[in-house]
């Protein structure tokens, strides 16, 4: 009944949406007062639609709490012995429930983005509300139709199956129990991961909404860029945050040692987030020159439809990988949409294209903007690495028949270069300055870090390193963070002279008065951070593999471990859980026990290894329990890694968020005396 | 990067049409990517290309080291896909020896074991040890598989004297009958 | 490793060099055949090459992670090699040969690889530097341009003198 209910909702729901988007796409060829009056009325469709996808979402949540198995996808993501909180997480765990949950996130940015103050650009409104309910009538469209959560299993003459409706001549079939999510979603990490990354792809739809508004309307100057500046940072601190967590939970469950394999469908989520961070860099230059009008609009295009890509990689089967979904009918369907969307966003782009002329011009190669182009030109370079290396093994396999892989080999030797650069701009950059700057003016601003950093190489050169790709990366990572702290403190002492304030005083305002900026400045010190972690576990990761018999001790960088116990038992929701102790060493020293343990699913028949960690700032040791047979007395294998510095990784993405937070919390006051002095400016120049 | 041009009309024709071809030549790509991910293995019904098995020593058709498929017409063939470290697999091995030897004084039938991603030394001891000796051999390259787009293993495909696919077995087959009624009818 | 060595080696054609090559090499020879009656090689050796190899059975996960039954056989199948004196290239080439392409980490056919997006990165930075270009030529010829853009910059300036003066009040 309840399925059924929901059913109904989600059928509800996505003719609200479809109302909301043909009525608003109508409104233009009536007159002003009749399209007035339909745009009001899809705006409340479209906050109509946000209760809705919740109720249906509510209800989706308590058959899954509730064990209802006679419900198709409750049967496929859950099972009685799961505790509660993954039943919940289940959601989006599954093809469907996920599909109801990126329709949920949707339909809420959108309502938000709806509710804003829009006094100053209504013309943008019904196109916003025509682009973000065309999006979500397609998400809802898929979650009804085609992937629909609330299919139930009947009995029928010819078996058991899931259906809409209750076939002719049968009865409900209640399996016993379900099969079980995904063990490799069984963890805290995957609470947090997909969340975040549909968080991020979502609300990076909103930008582009505004985009292809302005492009309708003919609005050419940068007023979508300013409205959704905070959309965009937001969406971007998602996203990379999804990132972060998706690697932190391959770090913790899938026993690589590792957190990123290059593996296809990160790829697939690491692309929009290339090209978004490329078009948050870009529209600073037309905010402040007046540039790239052309470029910015192409970057949030891309930016939409590749996160609608990633989506249909995942989930249509072209790809295989750990990360997919079951193939299923919907990747026809998703293609058609990226078809559609992309042809027709760059056919309104290649329309508009002569009127969206730059306001002023190039000066100078080193001034700030001439720095953004390049940067913008390796983030594209990254993005064309990324999606060959996905689009190869496709081509390779079509016309010469033979499959390929494309493994983190090829990425690395042909990004890394790319990241290094990136880093040497994201020192200089913000040294230069906007219009005009000459060797000689960059110079002087930059020789005290440059000679900082030349430093710290050197001494990493005598005490650390001899590696030249390490010494090179460690070198750029001390450019930029002496550039960022030193224009910190230059910052911070000019205010002190001429404000008469304390240091710390002068640094919290100078934040405060260029939020923006010094927000900005931090995100860099993160990046510079994560860098030190990528390097640390890249370049000086060690490995040893070994089996030993109880009491026996193995050692890899000083560490010594000793095989002290292992036990198999079943956990408390019926996994078999094989966990060995092992005692860590260093210098004779006992630094504590850690215990490595394979978990094997019953219900999914799926095996997970989960390892030991211990972590320092220096280096991660992390111990895998690789085989063991009770059988046998030929004792336990185990894998050490030792990871140098990868904890530098998982600190810096938290200087990350407060970067971000920094440069995005809104600022009420200051929005208001905006408006407050444009209106001025405006009663001013009428008055004139 | 065409698109950082400030240009003050509207795009160059070519500059169009080039864009236009080179999205549309990705979007084919991925449209054939979608197709090959789409389709199931192969049909019935369909004619099978030719293909080469090249057999493991003591596993050869009157001692050659490899066959083509079309050396086979005229005859049945059934092709298994199966490796050792196949679980499924080894609930058939004994009714797929049983029925070669039911079929193979006939001279009318043909078994090929196709041994996928297999190690040829874990594979030998696998067939010795179900008693195996229809003839086997690697799928080199995974062409054979890959020509057949098949989704696992054990997979069998039956093809008759014309060399049509007439039927797929997904999973092992359960008892000789299930195969024999698959090969019986092709028989006649 | 023994052939990186052995090939940065050849790069330089000094005589003592070449010398000391063929020594490294021929000592190499004799230690691999050692080596080979000596003992079987450790699970580090057989790790170092499987983190290369990709098994079709768990796709994206590299070989010395992969908990597979049939993956554990192709670790045994190049512990094997490695015991007969192998070299990692030459049983990186096996696999590929025997499993398909797909086998070996990195695509077989660098140039088909690599060609694409280098052609591409530099079609990019061609496009920029050209876009760079046009755009500072008019401003050779045009020495009024500064004049049109310093406008709407004091404007700005005038704005954002107005927000502030309007912040400073509200504090």
């Amino acid at each position: 009944m309840i399925a059924h209910f929901g059913f109904g909702i989600l059928l509800i729901a996505f003719f609200v949406t479809l109302y909301a988007t043909l009525t608003s796409a109508l409104s233009k060829r009536e007159a002003p007062q009749r399209a007035a009056s339909m745009v009001e009325s899809a705006r409340r469709a479209m906050l109509l639609t946000f209760p809705l996808i919740t109720l249906a979402s509510a209800l989706l949540i308590y058959l899954l709490v509730n064990n209802h198995f006679e419900v198709q996808f409750v049967y496929q993501v859950t099972s009685r012995s799961m505790p509660t909180y993954l039943k919940v997480t289940a959601w989006w765990g599954g093809q469907a429930g996920s599909l109801l949950f990126w329709s949920w996130l949707m339909s809420a940015f959108a309502s938000l983005a709806t509710l804003r103050n829009w006094e100053r650009d209504r013309e943008f409104l019904p196109w916003v509300i025509l682009v973000s309910c065309f999006t979500l009538a397609f998400f809802l469209g898929m979650t009804a139709f085609f992937e629909n959560p609330f299919k139930m299993f009947y009995q029928t003459s010819d078996g058991v199956g899931a259906y809409f409706f209750q076939p002719a001549n049968s009865m409900l079939f209640t399996p016993e129990d379900g099969r079980g999510l995904n063990p490799l979603l069984r963890h805290p990490g995957m609470v947090a991961h997909p969340p975040l990354l549909y968080l991020g792809f979502v609300s990076f739809v909103i930008p582009f909404a505004f985009a292809i508004a302005a492009l309708i309307t003919g609005r050419t100057d940068d007023r979508w860029i300013r409205i959704t500046r905070r959309w965009a940072l937001w969406a971007w601190l998602f996203l990379t945050f999804g990132l972060v967590f998706g690697g932190r939970w391959a770090y913790d469950v899938l026993g690589w040692g590792g957190y990123w394999g290059w593996d296809p469908v990160e790829i697939a989520a690491f692309m929009p987030w290339l090209t978004g961070t490329a078009f948050l860099h870009s529209v600073m230059i037309q905010e402040k020159r007046g540039m790239l009008k052309h470029w910015n609009m192409l970057l949030i295009i891309l930016t939409y439809d590749l996160v609608i890509f990633g989506t249909f990689l995942t989930r249509s089967g072209v790809l295989s990988s750990v990360h997919a979904f079951a193939q299923s009918a919907i990747g026809p369907l998703f293609f058609g949409y990226i078809i559609v969307t992309f042809v027709a966003s760059v056919a309104l782009l290649l329309h508009r294209w002569g009127s969206l002329k730059a306001e002023t011009e190039m000066k100078s190669l080193l001034s700030r903007e001439a720095l953004f182009l390049f940067n913008n030109l390796l983030f594209m370079s990254v993005l064309v690495v990324c999606f060959w290396g996905v689009i190869y093994p496709l081509t390779s396999e079509l016309f010469t028949g033979s499959k390929v892989t494309v493994g983190p080999p090829f990425y690395e030797r042909a990004t890394g270069p790319l990241f290094a650069a990136l880093l040497f701009l994201m020192g200089i950059a913000p040294l230069s300055a906007w219009g005009h700057s000459t060797l000689k003016t960059l110079g002087r601003a930059l020789w005290k870090p440059a000679v900082v950093a030349v430093a710290i190489t050197l001494a990493l050169y005598a005490f650390y390193t001899r590696n030249a790709y390490a010494l090179t990366g460690f070198f750029l990572v001390a450019f930029v963070v002496s550039i960022t702290v030193y224009e910190y403190w230059r910052g911070a002492r000019a205010r002190q002279k001429s404000k008469h304030e304390n240091f710390l005083a002068a640094l919290s305002n100078l934040t405060k008065r260029d939020r923006r900026r010094y927000g900005g400045y931090l995100v860099h010190l993160s990046i510079a951070l994560m860098a030190i972690g990528i390097l640390g576990i890249e370049l000086f990761q060690i490995e040893t593999q070994g089996t030993l018999e109880i009491n026996q001790r193995m050692n890899l960088g000083g560490y010594d471990m000793q095989y002290q116990d292992i036990a198999r038992f079943t956990g408390p929701d019926g996994r078999e859980v094989t966990r060995a102790v092992v005692g860590i060493y260093q210098n004779g020293q006992f630094l504590g026990n850690l215990h490595p343990r394979i978990d094997y699913y019953w219900d999914a028949q799926q095996a997970m290894t989960i390892p030991g960690q211990r972590a320092t700032m220096k280096d991660d040791l992390y111990i895998l329990l690789v085989n063991w047979e009770p059988a046998s007395a030929s004792g336990a294998t185990f894998k050490i890694y030792v990871n140098p510095l990868v904890n530098w990784l998982w600190m810096g993405s938290l200087l990350f968020l407060v970067g971000i937070a920094i440069a995005a919390w809104p600022e009420k006051d200051r929005e208001r005396a905006i408006v407050k002095a444009s209106r001025q400016i405006h009663e001013v120049g009428a008055a004139k | 990067m065409t698109e950082t041009t400030p240009s003050r009309r509207a795009v160059p024709l070519w500059a169009q049409i080039t864009i236009w071809i080179f999205l549309v030549g990705l979007l084919i790509i991925i449209a054939m990517g979608l197709n090959r991910a789409q389709q199931g293995t192969v049909q019935p019904g369909q004619q099978i290309a030719d293909f080469k098995l090249t057999f493991y020593d003591g596993y050869r058709i009157d001692e050659n080291a490899e066959i083509n498929l079309s050396d086979l017409r005229g005859k049945v063939v059934m092709i298994n896909f199966w490796a050792s470290w196949c679980k499924p697999c080894e609930q058939e091995a004994a009714d797929l020896q049983r029925a070669w030897e039911k079929y193979e004084p006939s001279g009318k039938v043909v078994f090929l074991g196709v041994d996928y991603v297999d190690t040829e030394t874990s594979a030998l001891v696998y067939l010795k040890k179900f008693g195996i000796t229809f003839p086997n051999g690697p799928d080199l390259a995974t062409k054979i598989s890959q020509y057949f787009r098949i989704r696992g293993v054990p997979e069998t495909y039956f093809i008759d004297q014309q060399g049509v696919l007439r039927y797929v077995q997904i999973g092992p087959f359960v008892n000789l009958e299930q195969i024999e009624a698959q090969i019986d009818p092709l028989l006649k | 490793m023994n052939r990186k060595t052995a090939t940065t080696k050849q790069t330089t054609t000094h005589p003592l060099l070449w010398a000391l090559l063929f020594t490294t090499v021929f000592s190499l020879a004799i230690y691999s055949i050692v080596f080979a009656q000596g003992s079987t090689p450790t699970d580090d050796e057989v790790n170092q090459i499987a983190k290369k190899l990709y098994c079709p059975v768990c796709e994206n996960i590299p070989l010395d992670a992969c908990p597979t039954e049939a993956c554990r056989q192709w670790r045994d199948q190049i512990r094997e090699m490695l015991s007969q004196g192998k070299t990692e290239a030459e049983i990186i080439d096996y696999f590929a040969a025997t499993y398909g392409e797909r086998a070996a980490s990195d695509p077989r056919d660098k140039v088909k690889a690599y060609l694409v997006p280098i052609v591409a990165i530099l079609l990019g930075a061609a496009g920029l530097v050209s876009a760079l270009r046009k755009w500072r030529k008019p401003q050779a010829a045009r020495p009024t341009a500064p004049a049109n853009e310093a406008q709407p910059l004091a404007q700005m300036d005038d704005y954002v003198a107005r927000i502030e003066e309007e912040l400073r009040n509200r504090e």
